[in-house]
């Protein structure tokens, strides 16, 4: 356990909201989607009309036991509940979620590091609308006026509620990076944290080093990106310990990272909270998933990060034993973030050298890993081979796979228009022997060891071949004509 | 042109079908009652004479196409104003919702729209369906028509009233915790609550969800399954809504009852009116007389359901009722923030009944009294619904007394609300249970007042509910249902 600061511990839990890429809504036929018009993508279920019921979407039911399964949780019968309180864009001024009786309960996460986080549960809910401030200072309670756009109300949320086994800011972001991973892989959620699809809030506390209770958390909110979520449980904890070094007390309650101040501030204290009087929702059944239907989402989901990184660690030992592992893992975890690790995989089964394959992948691909994600295996092993053999170089190679990524075509037809096809050996050891008979000064310097004359000759031949020339070909030739 | 006011649903149909009668002549004929005696009675927040008019020619251009115009071709039916209905004010008799065109129909409008009924107005209800008299209504109460200084019950007091009255043969209420059956022997009509689930909610603006039941009024026990036949089974918009159940009710009660079992609930007898206790017993007399075998049964945990029902419904009711802010339609009144408009909106559009229930219902959800109040509350809920199926081990079918009264005077219970609950008390445990009862007009009480009693069975048992409640309705004394004389153009 990581000291934050000298004796004291850091506990961190994170409640993450997840929105499912289902085809509509979580309780009507309303298309989920993103970014239309405001108040076009809603009926009479998602504004909470009079009269209107829920019906609850099969295929977001599935979507969460996919969530659950890949995080080792168990799928248990569950029950909806209502979590009462006014707001806005709340159209019935009720939330439908789940509460003491999810439908995924204990689970785990592993991080790349191998430390274990527990997942207490991962339930199902409704999304609210959104609402916007108009005027004013452009908050709640300062604006002139609030548009409230109800497209969003009704969209399917798997909220993902940790443990609090967090100890660090950096096991934070790697357990969000993580959870990410595996949330996209499931095909429940497109995990763009920049669209709000995935949401996270953090429940900080710290205690003295040696202690066993937990102190008092504030749960904070409003961090969009990983690099928030580390700054803002940094700050959050340093002012605890400050305020409790100093004889003072936490107390408990919600905090709003701000991210240009780099600060926290309350938002509302304990006393303040709402009593969201849950109760069981009359309008909705009991969902109990069949053990088959559960065994098939099981059986459906595709390997899962860690799997994955597991494999690819795997290939990588095959194909370059000499190398130390530990000098590639990050390589191997942003390659698996991206899931550009099938093609990276599959370039090593197909013969390409690890080091050279995942290098590419985990920088070059990652760069515009949508892109990367598309490229053929058998294109990417070609690229790859032309550079193993010297036939292109390492900066002709990277600009070659730009242009893969840019879709112009395969390696041979980019190599090509790009005037890579450089020199053949014959040609290239008739040119070298040229150079050298041309300039008999600056080779005999050469051969007795001065290596500042050696950018001489090879400029004279890239003059020669009009660039064409593999530099580390030219070096080879030299070499060899130096020790004759 | 005739007068079709005094027909049943059933003959109506009948002769429209065949061509005896036009869908407008029937239409025209209720249309015209109620514009004598509407001023009166006040049964409905809204009388929709052209939509009604139109639905009656869509159904005679049907006939002219020689297309069938559905089981209850031309019959004018009343509807009770918590039903939504497409851009027809629908009002809850709320002044929070005064002037909201809903942009849908309910499913149950829906389907009498298929079957050919004829819709004449959104009929009068106790706010959100909160009462047992519409005096809550915050536009008015309706009058019994038997006597205009009683209450018509509630909280479907509009639709009993116009049944009794003649406007319509059939109408539709809701019943949460008797406000069908108790209305309905107020106003010597037959009114019946389904099952929970054989008729869709979709479209009806909820009370208390785990309780809310859409069901027939009508002046016989025939018109009342032939109304149910219409609008019950499976639809895919209320996920409580059953699948695979009965859908035949008119068949049947040619059976009889011969071989029923009746069991007479003795609870409900201790407390009732007497002339009440004689028309059950009668009533049981009748049965046997008709072959049922009868025998009396105590059932003491149904008379712990008042209380478990005042605990639940106003929970769910509190929670269905928040939607009501100022925000997306009906009332807004405006205030200096969005909490401000929210409480300043829901203190001037809700009255006081519905006020007192959503503070009732916020505090048994309240963090800390959760388990004494709500959970406890399911707990008898589930107590009063076991005691139920014990009975129905040995009987088919039990029979009480709907209410323990008649129809009291405007502001006899108004300033009392323990005394206005009580008028549920023989109602109630058939919500909690989630099972089928019906009301059936048997004598006169009372001032002369009509006096219903009250049929129950388990879950699904409408068939055999029918069955006897057409046996009650066979031996009822004369005069004791509507729809009553109404002196022409007068006001009493």
């Amino acid at each position: 356990m990581s000291e934050i600061v000298p004796g004291w511990e850091l506990t961190v839990g994170l409640e993450v909201h997840c929105e499912l890429q289902t085809k509509t809504k979580l309780f009507c036929s309303c298309a989920n989607t993103f970014g239309s018009v405001a108040n076009t993508n809603i009926c009479p279920v998602c504004l909470g009309l009079p009269g209107s019921l829920p019906v609850l979407n099969e295929q977001a039911v599935e979507y969460a036991m996919r969530i659950g399964l890949a995080l080792n949780c168990h799928v248990e019968p569950s029950i909806f509940h209502r979590k009462n309180y006014f707001y806005p864009d709340m159209p019935k001024d009720y939330q439908v979620s789940q509460y003491d009786e999810p439908i995924n309960r204990d689970g785990s996460i592993e991080l790349p590091s191998g430390t274990t986080v527990g997942i207490e549960r991962a339930h199902l809910e409704e999304d609210t609308g959104k609402t916007s401030h108009m005027g004013g200072g452009g908050r709640i309670h300062d604006a002139d006026y609030s548009l409230v756009d109800y497209n969003r109300a009704g969209v399917p949320l798997v909220e993902i509620v940790s443990r609090p086994e967090i100890t660090s800011p950096e096991d934070a972001r790697a357990y969000l990076n993580e959870l990410r991973s595996i949330l996209v892989a499931t095909g429940a959620s497109d995990g763009r944290m920049e669209e709000g699809s995935l949401r996270v809030d953090a429940n900080v506390s710290v205690r003295r080093v040696g202690t066993t209770e937990l102190g008092t958390r504030c749960e904070v909110k409003n961090m969009n990106s990983l690099r928030s979520l580390g700054r803002a449980i940094e700050y959050e904890a340093a002012r605890q310990v400050e305020l409790l070094e100093a004889g003072g007390r936490v107390v408990q309650e919600t905090r709003h990272w701000n991210e240009s101040t780099g600060s926290t501030s309350s938002l509302r204290s304990k006393e303040e909270a709402f009593d969201y009087r849950y109760f069981p929702e009359p309008d909705l059944v009991t969902i109990a998933p069949s053990s088959s239907w559960i065994e098939q989402v099981r059986g459906a989901l595709p390997p899962m990060p860690g799997d994955r990184r597991r494999e690819l660690t795997a290939a990588m030992a095959k194909s370059n034993p000499d190398l130390d592992a530990s000098s590639y893992q990050d390589q191997i975890v942003t390659v698996v973030d991206l899931a550009l690790d099938g093609l990276v995989v599959g370039a090593i089964a197909h013969g390409a050298d690890g080091r050279l394959a995942l290098a590419r992948g985990a920088n070059e691909a990652a760069a515009r890993p949508d892109e990367a994600r598309a490229l053929s295996v058998e294109a990417f092993v070609e690229l790859l081979g032309l550079e193993t053999s010297g036939k292109i170089s390492a900066t002709q190679s990277k600009a070659v796979l730009t242009e893969m990524l840019d879709g112009h075509g395969a390696p041979s037809e980019i190599i090509k228009k790009l005037g890579y096809e450089g020199v053949d050996a014959d040609a290239l050891g008739v040119i070298v022997d040229a150079v050298i008979a041309a300039n008999p000064n600056e080779w005999l310097r050469f051969v007795e060891g001065d290596e500042r004359v050696a950018q001489f000759l090879l400029g004279q031949v890239m003059r020669e071949t009009k660039g064409q020339a593999n530099g580390k070909l030219v070096a080879e030739a030299f070499g060899v004509r130096k020790s004759r | 042109m005739s007068d079709t006011t005094r027909m049943t649903a059933t003959a109506i149909a009948a002769a429209v079908r065949g061509g005896e009668l036009s869908a407008r002549e029937v239409a025209s004929s209720a249309l015209n009652l109620i514009a004598q005696h509407e001023g009166e009675l006040h049964c409905f927040n809204v009388v929709t004479s052209e939509v009604a008019l139109a639905q009656a020619d869509a159904v005679d251009e049907k006939i002219a196409r020689g297309e069938d115009p559905g089981p209850l071709a031309g019959v004018p039916i009343a509807l009770k104003d918590n039903l939504c209905t497409r851009g027809v004010a629908t009002t809850c008799s709320s002044k929070i919702l005064e002037g909201w065109l809903p942009p849908y129909d309910a499913t149950v409008v829906t389907r009498l729209i298929e079957a050919g009924a004829v819709s004449v107005g959104k009929s009068n209800l106790d706010e959100f369906a909160m009462g047992s008299s519409t005096e809550n209504s915050a536009f008015g109460a309706s009058k019994n028509p038997w006597d205009t200084s009683r209450v018509p019950g509630g909280s479907s007091g509009g639709s009993a009233a116009a049944v009794a009255a003649g406007f319509v043969p059939i109408a539709l209420g809701s019943d949460t915790g008797g406000s069908i059956r108790q209305p309905a022997a107020f106003c010597g009509t037959v009114g019946m609550k389904p099952t929970y689930g054989l008729v869709s909610r979709y479209g009806l603006i909820a009370f208390a969800s785990s309780l809310d039941q859409i069901g027939p009024f009508s002046t016989t026990v025939t018109d009342a399954a032939l109304l149910l036949e219409a609008i019950c089974g499976h639809d895919d918009r209320d996920s409580t809504s059953l699948r695979d159940t009965p859908t035949s009710f008119v068949g049947p009660l040619a059976e009889g009852i011969a071989g029923l079992r009746v069991g007479v609930i003795t609870d409900f007898l201790s407390d009732a009116d007497p002339l009440i206790v004689t028309a059950v017993r009668d009533a049981a007399g009748a049965l046997a007389s008709a072959g049922a075998t009868v025998d009396e049964v105590a059932i003491p945990e149904l008379m712990s359901g008042l209380a478990a029902y005042y605990l639940i419904a106003p929970a769910e009711a509190s929670s269905n009722l928040s939607r009501y802010d100022g925000v997306r339609y009906g009332l807004r009144v405006d205030g200096p923030d969005v909490a401000k408009m929210n409480a300043e909106t829901r203190a001037a559009g809700f009255g006081p009944e519905v006020k007192r229930r959503i503070m009732l219902g916020t505090y048994v959800l309240s963090a800390g009294y959760y388990d004494a109040y709500y959970a406890q509350a399911q707990r008898v809920r589930t107590m009063v619904a076991n005691a139920f199926n014990r009975a129905y081990e040995r009987f088919d079918v039990l029979l009480g007394p709907t209410t323990p009264s008649v129809a009291f005077q405007f502001g006899a219970k108004i300033d009392d609300p323990l005394a206005m609950y009580l008028s549920d008390l023989y109602t109630i445990p058939s919500n909690l249970a989630g099972h089928p009862a019906i009301s059936v007009p048997f004598t006169l009480g009372e001032a002369g007042m009509p006096v219903g009693v009250q049929v129950f069975a388990p879950a699904l048992g409408e068939q055999a509910m029918f069955r006897v409640a057409k046996a009650v309705e066979d031996a009822q004394q004369a005069g004791c249902r509507g729809p009553v004389e109404l002196s022409a153009g007068a006001s009493r």
